[in-house]
């Protein structure tokens, strides 16, 4: 195996042109499983960790190569609230959010919180250079990205301005460590203005457009507005029954789950 | 391909053949067998290691990114006169019985102690929900580092 | 010669938190888990399983594999020279796959290599093809055509006696993994002389060397097993795995080989809880007399025989609990089918059993309107009674009563006041606001019997040896983490009154079989042998120089030493080896009757849990428990086995599933095996009875059992009182809370 450790995104980008196929290696902690056991066999990787413009987290543009430990103590409560659900420590600590894009597990536990804030992913090659993308033009299905072969994920740039009122939530029946059954980010802006978004409920993020479109046209939701939106998010969620969960609970907690954040951020 | 890592204060080159992990490297080269291969997948923490100040788990490390890093693994930890506080906390608890999760519960206790003496038995918990114990249900190992905690405390309180 | 009247008082004793000798090194990372060993020239074993639940093999070409350079041999069912089946009780599961492979995960090949990516591309090349079979794999459809392991019909008492309060429940345990930390493992090494010494981990090493010896076709002091470091256990190990396979290896190469499962290959490599399903009738009295149980219990075995007819035995037997009843009818039926095989795990039967009964006790004081632990104090079995589906007369202790009513005594935990994350359903995940929280209690008591039962020639064998520097202990008898070798040092401490106690783990060729680590019996038998061992060994070494005491100094006569341990040079007195037996037991007539068991404990559990009722989210807040242990030798260490043994029973209540679609285990692997982790651990409150037993050093009962097996009950009762819901399956599911 070759495995090239550049110091920069030129180095990378020059590694990366010169073999399109190799393996992108951030924090390892999808990779790595895949290699130990016998799924995953890289001829040539190229490692991502030394490179300080991936660690760079400024304003709205969090570099690809920011761990979930420093998400969990970032400023934004959501990603911070989702980051502490990633694995153990051992894990968030390896853990990146561009990694967590690039692998695109419809169970990715920062993918909701991007799919609420519309967020959109930095991409980087040596041929056409910078190309940002929306995260709904990103993510495409189960573990598919719109990815080039030539492209490094650099960051996932967040809007100029996110609502203060935010709040993630993730269901497993384990309560640590655990991937997710149903997890799902809600914001809500000053003006009434309601995102939500679910995981592991689809092949990809999936934003609940008529319940949010209903609970933005209510300054106050009243109970029955609620209940209304728990019953719209149960409805358009697309789950799946397989051996972590059946199709029938995941409907019902995407609703349950996406009403107690709603509320949590009203009460906020 | 041959690197450099420093593993426990020393200088170490190996050849690397392939993509495989730190835990195989120092496992299975390097005669460093303390820390446990139990999952292979980071879910049980029997493999954690201190990389570049991090614990992680070094069955998702993959050795050659390890390149130009510096590890700690549980050999590192104590030596054979004095047991590191974390070692001691445990034997005196009772939270060793198979062991096979002690040297990964070592390593990362130790590191929980080292940026934060006291933690609370919450934060205790949480910061070791990545290492799993099938003998002990946690107990005696939370005892021990209860103690060891409220030591630190009183420790801390001393000192001006 | 030295003469003095100073005598010392030995620590570390029994009773006693006494240290683990081999804790430091476990701390350290220098304790050798068999997985840790490595030998000059040594090879890697890899193998080859199938695919398949149930299929032919129509082709086997291994040409390609022996191709690759590094690989050594590639072996199949035709390399083995001898037996070419193996198993505990029956020798029914080929070595490597005769034909047919009957399992998801069944061994077909086994590969040597350089190295272990080697040995890895060689079970890659090896070249199969398979005409799939249909699978047998629903349990009632196996009674129904009478592919089964077992079958028990017991019928005890007037059969037409019936009671005035009916119940009846069906329910259903899931299977469950033992999981132990340290993955399957072991290196074998010839001898050069046809020969081979395998270390490996194991619950048994004579019972692994029987099964050797015959498969290699060689003499029995041609193979050797050595216990190396064992990484947990709960019944995973007491089948044998790999070892055939190594030894095999081992031979056919003349090198070394090493050999290491994988997480997901442990999950196909070793059996597992057998899961169950089971239908009862109680019937009672108005004053809670309980009078009839019916029961038909439904275990699957899987695809081979390991300990299933036992399990199901026990199951049976234990399938009305710790409770007087005048009528019992219970059939107990093990399938065979082509699941994954099952074997034991801690529990061993009552584990499943408990939790029908026990939920069946808690639906009869329901019915009849009373407080479930008085329904359950009222039928309380103790000595003197009869086993109601046996009918054998407890003998010595059974504080059924006791354990029940003192931990009604023990206090309720205050409301949680939900400071940190973990405190809620759903942890760090957020799912869950203290409205959203219904707190439940539950109860659960069980019955288990200690040491192996059934007429089997159960015993133990250790050698004791007096050396100028203290003692020695050797023994065949596996240390799997539960402390058996503190308990050894702690009784011939006691006995010898010498602190500094070596146990050496010896090999089988050094001793006899200690019996298995299973059952709860080595601190009543190895316990026990080192006990007499001990003992016999003092009283003639006292005869010998007439003396009247010993301790660590030397040997006493009326308060002065007259001859040191250094002294004491003839190494024939000083050492002493018994073979140690409990007392027999008897095979079941044909109603399932007789003096079946030796020696009996019980339990009681308390559950606390809080739930979110609407996400069906569950966080068990405590476990507290009574446990009859006969006499605690080692109290920090009997309080870890059953916190423990607690979590098990927790994981099997909320969460620990193997999820086998067809035959196929779905989750062989710790990101969707889930098990508790330090977030999901309840906290603990344990206190013991200590009523002698009547065959047990100082009174001890075993110990490691009784927490895995009420502790799941009363989990399962702690969520039906937060929820209403019947909640008759575990593990409990979301599903089954929220009622979809």
């Amino acid at each position: 195996m070759e495995c090239d450790w550049p110091r920069d995104l030129a180095e990378a980008l020059e590694a990366l042109d010169a073999d399109p196929h190799a393996s992108l290696l951030a924090g390892g902690t999808d990779l790595m499983v895949e290699v130990n056991f016998g799924h995953a066999k890289p001829k040539h990787v190229i490692a991502l960790r030394r490179i300080q413009a991936l660690q760079a987290w400024e304003g709205r543009r969090i570099g690809a190569g920011v761990t979930y430990t420093r998400m969990e103590h970032g400023p934004h409560v959501a990603l911070a609230q989702l980051a502490r659900t990633v694995g153990s420590p051992q894990i968030r600590n390896a853990g990146t959010i561009g990694g967590n894009l690039g692998t695109a597990s419809p169970a990715g536990d920062a993918l909701p919180f991007l799919a609420a804030v519309d967020a959109e992913v930095e991409l980087l090659s040596k041929a056409r250079g910078t190309r940002l993308v929306p995260w709904d033009e990103f993510l495409v299905g189960v573990k598919r990205t719109t990815r080039r072969d030539d492209e490094i994920i650099v960051a996932a740039v967040l809007p100029e301005r996110l609502p203060e009122r935010q709040a993630f939530g993730k269901i497993g029946v384990r309560n640590a460590m655990v991937i997710s059954m149903v997890s799902a980010c809600v914001t809500r802006d000053d003006d009434g203005t309601t995102r939500v978004a679910l995981g592991a409920v689809g092949p990809t993020p999936v934003r609940a457009r008529r319940a949010e479109e209903l609970i933005s046209a209510e300054p106050t939701p009243s109970a029955a507005a609620l209940a209304e939106f728990a019953r719209l998010v149960s409805e358009e969620v697309r789950p799946i029954t397989d051996h972590r969960g059946t199709e029938q609970y995941r409907r019902h907690a995407s609703g349950v789950l996406a009403r107690r954040l709603l509320e949590r951020c009203l009460a906020a | 391909m041959r690197i450099t890592i420093t593993i426990n204060g020393i200088d170490t080159e190996a050849d690397i053949r392939g993509p495989e992990s730190l835990l195989t490297l120092l496992r299975d080269e390097l005669a460093l067998p303390g820390s446990k291969n139990a999952c292979e997948q980071g879910e049980c923490g029997s493999c954690s290691v201190v990389l570049d100040g991090d614990v992680v788990c070094s069955c998702l490390v993959m050795a050659a990114d390890a390149h130009g890093s510096t590890v700690r693994t549980v050999e590192g930890y104590g030596d054979h006169e004095v047991l590191h506080p974390v070692q001691e906390a445990m034997l005196d608890s009772g939270a060793v019985q198979c062991g096979f999760c002690t040297p990964g519960f070592v390593v990362a206790a130790a590191e929980l102690f080292d940026t934060n003496p006291s933690p609370t038995s919450d934060e205790i918990r949480e910061a070791l929900a990545g290492n799993v114990c099938r003998c002990t249900g946690y107990g005696a190992i939370l005892r021990g580092l209860e103690d060891l905690s409220a030591n630190n405390a009183i420790a801390g309180d001393q000192t001006p | 010669m030295m003469y003095t009247t100073e005598k010392t008082t030995v620590a570390g004793g029994v009773g006693t938190s006494a240290d683990r000798p081999d804790g430091t090194p476990k701390v350290q990372g220098n304790f050798a888990y068999s997985s840790d060993l490595s030998a000059h020239g040594m090879l890697w074993g890899a193998t080859l399983r199938s695919p398949h639940a149930h299929a032919r093999i129509t082709r086997l070409d291994y040409a390609p594999a022996l191709a690759i350079p590094g690989v050594s041999a590639v072996l199949t069912l035709d390399d083995v020279p001898g037996v070419k089946t193996f198993g505990m009780a029956v020798s029914d599961q080929p070595v490597l796959a005769d034909g047919i492979v009957r399992f998801w995960g069944e061994p077909i090949a086994v590969v040597a290599a350089e190295n272990a990516d080697d040995a890895r591309r060689a079970i890659e090349a090896i070249v199969v093809e398979y005409e799939e079979l249909e699978p047998l794999v629903d349990p009632e459809v196996a009674d129904e055509r009478d592919s089964v392991f077992r079958r028990l019909e017991i019928r005890s008492g007037d059969q037409d006696v019936r009671g005035e309060v009916v119940v009846e429940g069906y329910y259903e345990t899931a299977t469950q993994d033992q999981a132990p930390l340290g993955p399957e493992s072991g290196l074998a090494i010839p001898d050069g002389e046809g020969g081979v010494d395998l270390y490996v981990a194991t619950q048994w090493s004579h019972e692994d060397h029987r099964q050797i010896a015959a498969s290699l076709g060689v003499k029995d002091d041609q193979a050797r097993v050595h216990l190396s470091g064992i990484g947990g256990a709960f019944g995973a190990r007491e089948d044998v795995s790999l070892q055939i396979h190594l030894c095999l290896l081992a031979l056919h190469t003349g090198r070394p080989v090493k050999m290491v499962y994988s997480r997901q290959e442990s999950f196909a490599g070793h059996v597992h809880r057998h899961p169950s399903r089971m239908w009862y009738r109680h019937e009672a009295n108005r004053d809670g007399t309980l009078v009839r149980v019916e029961a038909k219990l439904l275990l699957d075995g899987g695809a081979y025989t390991s300990s299933s007819p036992a399990v199901i035995a026990n199951a049976t037997y234990f399938a009305v609990g710790p409770y007087r009843c005048e009528s019992v009818a219970v059939d107990g039926v093990m399938a065979k089918t082509n699941n994954p095989p099952c074997g034991a795990m801690r529990g061993f039967g009552a584990v499943q059993a408990c939790f029908g009964h026990e939920t069946q006790m808690d639906r009869l004081a329901a019915a009849l309107d009373v407080d479930p632990l008085e329904l359950r104090i009222r039928n309380a079995m103790g000595p003197g009674d009869r086993m109601p589906t046996t009918l054998q007369e407890i003998e010595g202790s059974l504080p059924t009563k006791r354990v029940i009513e003192q931990m009604r005594d023990m206090p309720l935990p205050p409301p949680d006041d939900a400071t940190h994350p973990l405190h809620l359903p759903g942890g760090t995940g957020l799912t869950t606001d203290e409205a959203h929280v219904a707190r439940g209690v539950g109860y659960a008591v069980s019955l288990k019997n200690l040491m192996f039962s059934e007429a089997f020639d159960d015993f133990t064998e250790a050698r004791i040896t007096i050396t100028p520097v203290g003692v020695e202990v050797e023994t065949a008898a596996a240390e799997v983490g539960q402390g058996l070798i503190t308990i050894c040092q702690q009784i011939v401490r006691s006995v010898l009154k010498m602190e500094h106690v070596a146990v050496t783990f010896v090999d089988t060729s050094q001793i006899g079989s200690a019996g298995s680590t299973s059952a709860s019996r080595q601190t009543q038998m190895t316990g026990g042998a080192v006990l007499a061992a001990a003992t016999e060994l003092r009283d003639r070494v006292l005869n010998q120089y007439g003396g009247d005491d010993l301790d660590e100094r030397g040997i006493w006569r009326e308060g002065e030493l007259i001859v040191t341990l250094g002294e004491m040079t003839d190494r024939e007195l000083a050492t002493h080896h018994v073979q140690f037996r409990h007392p027999p037991t008897e095979a079941p007539d044909e109603h399932g009757h007789g003096n079946l068991h030796v020696d009996f404990a019980v339990a009681a559990h308390r559950a606390v849990v809080d739930v979110d009722t609407e996400l069906g989210l569950v966080r068990v807040v405590r476990v507290d428990t009574v446990q009859d242990v006969g006499k605690v030798l080692n109290p920090r260490a009997l309080v870890g086995q059953i916190e423990g043994g607690i979590m098990q029973g927790v994981g099997l209540a909320v969460m620990e599933e193997l999820v086998i679609d067809n035959g196929v285990i779905r989750n062989a692997n710790f990101t969707d095996y889930l098990l508790p982790t330090f977030a999901d651990a309840p906290e603990v409150m344990a206190e013991f009875i200590e009523e002698p037993s009547h065959f047990g050093p100082f009174g001890a009962k075993g110990a490691g059992e009784p927490p895995t097996i009420s502790s799941t009950p009363a989990v399962a009762a702690a969520i039906r009182a937060a929820t209403g819901r019947p909640i008759t399956r575990v593990p409990v599911r979301p599903d089954d809370i929220v009622g979809l």
